[in-house]
């Protein structure tokens, strides 16, 4: 879960990293009024829907964080991430703050420091001092940097975040070190023992179904293709996304089911789907470990029954346990039943193709 | 032979008690696994099935001379269930669970490091050795006994590649499902290396995803260290960036790391042939023999 800047904020102030003054606005007025409360010049940021928007001149725009512009004269980096090939944290540094980090990784690698940091241990002084020298952060402002990476590792270890950064980290000419943006992502997984991040969390504003998605507790995300798809497991329903894509289709989004799905599951996953109105075919893959042919078979059928028509073709594959039962349970009637993973991605491509002439 | 597991492995079951641990633990048994134990704290003294339940796992161990654990117990409490195994010492240990916060699994895989526990998992389905036994969730009737080492980090499409491979004739020595987290225990490099030195592999597929750079370096590992013949599929390739898919390790990162694309060229490049289909890759498979 990514929090909004202005959130990240707030909790680098809590853990006392100086961030410059702001308020959140949710109208022109609003933000004409903290702009003036704070003082001239400030920054304007959108950050998301936080509230609901505001509208502006007949446009519905985000909601903006107003915050005092930072005179600086130097923009470091510094972030906390999980190198997930050593299994372990990684603090970085780098002089070169206020640009596109990525690129800077990618065209000159050696300008960033790395630290591993040993979780059992924690960051130590001497690892945050290494990073920042051996960066070339001035001296003057050395050890107050350091502070911050520690900071920002021990909010990395207390918040369960997979990454966070700041960039910029302004040094103003009075040797300030003030962190003028803020990136923290916490780990969906750990959220259960963090109720206070969990709370400011919100579903990605934007698309309504990856929301009702979230709703359904779908591993869902949503393409730009006409051929729907609903498997078991991230890894065969990424396959069949592919296989729509090696016969000639367009995926029109990935709908993990997950294991052991009941039929209601299976009933909400095709309402999911064709509540996307560009989906013109259906293909439903299913390889049955812990999930049930004859309960997706049965999800199947209630769903299609409550419709006059069909919205749109659906392809079932069914493999696995209980697959034969499954086949069976089946209405023929209201889909179309295909032995292989390849002969039903080919057929749903057709129908899309027939579909959207 | 095999890798990993075979029908002299002694099973001990962490949160046999549960819903998914007390019905894997039949399908275990019902498979012909020797499962010898449970362990569940607080529960010591009961028994599942008629297995004898324990509070520890080292309790566990010493009284059923366990060497292999699976564990089920949920996403809260499994780090601390694998530090347990970790310190029982076990052979093995296979994580079923989905979901493990990722610093608790950076810290048992720091754990893990320097110890010769085999670690397999977490969010992963298992590990089977056909006709043998079989860790996890999966499926035992898809699988058959011969000659090609499976390593898989996805459960569902494991299912698929094998029952391809098997509707073909083409058996399998072991399946090592390493699991779809960003942190996981044995990797593809370790798996390989396993299956190199099992004399009854004589090929070995590999099916690997988005996410992370694990592919790239089992490409590399291979060009230097394997003689045995390995074909690859790699699941993906229309995902587009920064987007979850579905597990939590497959996510293509902003600046372009871990893609299909560059998991397919590396693999190429040492010399596995990447099927663009399932079918493909057994078409592969079938030209090694």
């Amino acid at each position: 879960m990514k929090l909004h800047e202005y959130q990240a904020k707030g909790v680098f102030d809590e853990a006392g990293i100086a961030v410059p003054d702001s308020a959140l606005a949710s109208s022109p007025d609003e933000a004409v009024d903290a702009a003036e409360s704070i003082g001239y010049p400030v920054a304007i940021k959108a950050q998301g829907q936080v509230g609901g928007g505001m509208d502006l001149k007949g446009l519905h725009v985000e909601d903006v964080l107003v915050e005092a512009a930072v005179d600086f004269d130097d923009e470091l980096y510094v972030g906390v991430t999980m190198d997930r090939g050593e299994g372990q944290p990684v603090a970085m540094v780098s002089t070169r703050g206020g640009v596109d980090i990525e690129t800077v990784a990618a065209e000159e690698p050696d300008a960033i420091v790395r630290e591993h940091v040993d979780p059992l241990f924690g960051i130590q002084r001497y690892e945050s001092r290494k990073a920042v020298y051996e960066a070339g952060v001035d001296r003057e402002v050395a050890g107050d940097v350091a502070s911050i990476l520690r900071t920002l590792y021990d909010l990395w270890a207390e918040k369960d975040a997979t990454e966070i950064e700041v960039n910029p980290l302004m040094v103003t000419a009075d040797d300030e070190v003030v962190a003028a943006d803020a990136v923290m992502n916490v780990d969906d997984d750990a959220l259960f023992r963090h109720p206070d991040l969990a709370d400011m969390g919100e579903t990605a504003a934007g698309d309504d179904l990856e929301a009702k998605a979230d709703e359904y507790g779908f591993d869902y995300v949503r393409l730009d293709g006409d051929v729907g798809i609903i498997g078991n497991g991230a890894g065969l329903v990424m396959t069949t996304l592919d296989l729509v894509d090696y016969y000639g289709g367009a995926p029109a989004n990935f709908l993990d089911i997950g294991g052991g799905a009941k039929a209601e599951r299976v009933t909400n996953a095709l309402d999911m789907v064709f509540a996307d109105d560009s989906v013109e075919a259906v293909v439903f893959n299913i390889f049955g470990g812990i999930t049930r042919g004859d309960e997706v078979a049965t999800g199947i059928n209630e769903a299609l029954e409550q419709f006059e028509e069909i919205p749109k073709p659906v392809v079932v594959r069914l493999a696995g346990t209980n697959a034969e039962a499954g086949m069976e349970i089946l209405n023929t009637d209201l889909v179309t039943v295909e032995a292989t993973l390849e002969s039903a991605v080919q057929r749903a491509v057709e129908y899309a193709e027939e579909g959207s002439r | 032979m095999s890798v990993l597991v075979d029908a002299d492995s002694r099973v001990v079951v962490q949160g046999i008690t549960g819903g998914e641990g007390s019905f894997h633990t039949r399908q275990m048994v019902e498979y012909g696994t020797n499962v010898v134990a449970g362990a569940v704290p607080g529960k010591g003294g009961r028994a599942v099935e008629g297995i004898p339940v324990y509070d520890t796992v080292a309790g566990a161990a010493r009284a059923e001379d366990a060497d292999t654990s699976v564990v089920f117990v949920p996403p809260a409490f499994a780090a601390d269930a694998l530090l347990e195994a970790l310190d029982a010492p076990l052979d093995l240990v296979v994580a079923i669970t989905e979901g493990i916060p990722q610093q608790d699994m950076a810290q048992v895989y720091r754990k893990a490091t320097g110890t010769d526990t085999h670690l397999v998992g977490p969010n992963c389905p298992g590990v089977i050795t056909p006709g043998e036994a079989k860790l996890g969730i999966l499926p035992g009737n898809i699988f058959h006994a011969g000659d090609v080492g499976l390593v898989s980090r996805s459960g569902t499409l494991t299912y698929q590649v094998v029952d391809n491979l098997t509707s073909r004739g083409i058996g399998q020595t072991t399946a090592v499902g390493i699991g779809g987290d960003p942190i996981i225990g044995t990797d593809f490099v370790d798996a390989l290396e396993l299956f190199e030195a099992d004399p009854d592999t004589r090929a070995v597929v590999m099916c690997g995803e988005i996410g992370g750079e694990d592919e790239e370096a089992a490409a590399r590992y291979i060009g230097e260290h394997v003689d045995t013949p390995v074909a690859g599929f790699i699941a993906g390739r229309t995902a587009p960036p920064g987007k979850r898919m579905g597990h939590a390790g497959a996510i293509v990162s902003g600046s372009g790391t871990g893609t299909a694309e560059s998991k397919i060229d590396a693999l190429g490049d040492a010399g596995v042939p990447v099927g663009d289909t399932p079918e493909a890759v057994v078409d592969h498979v079938e030209t090694f023999r």
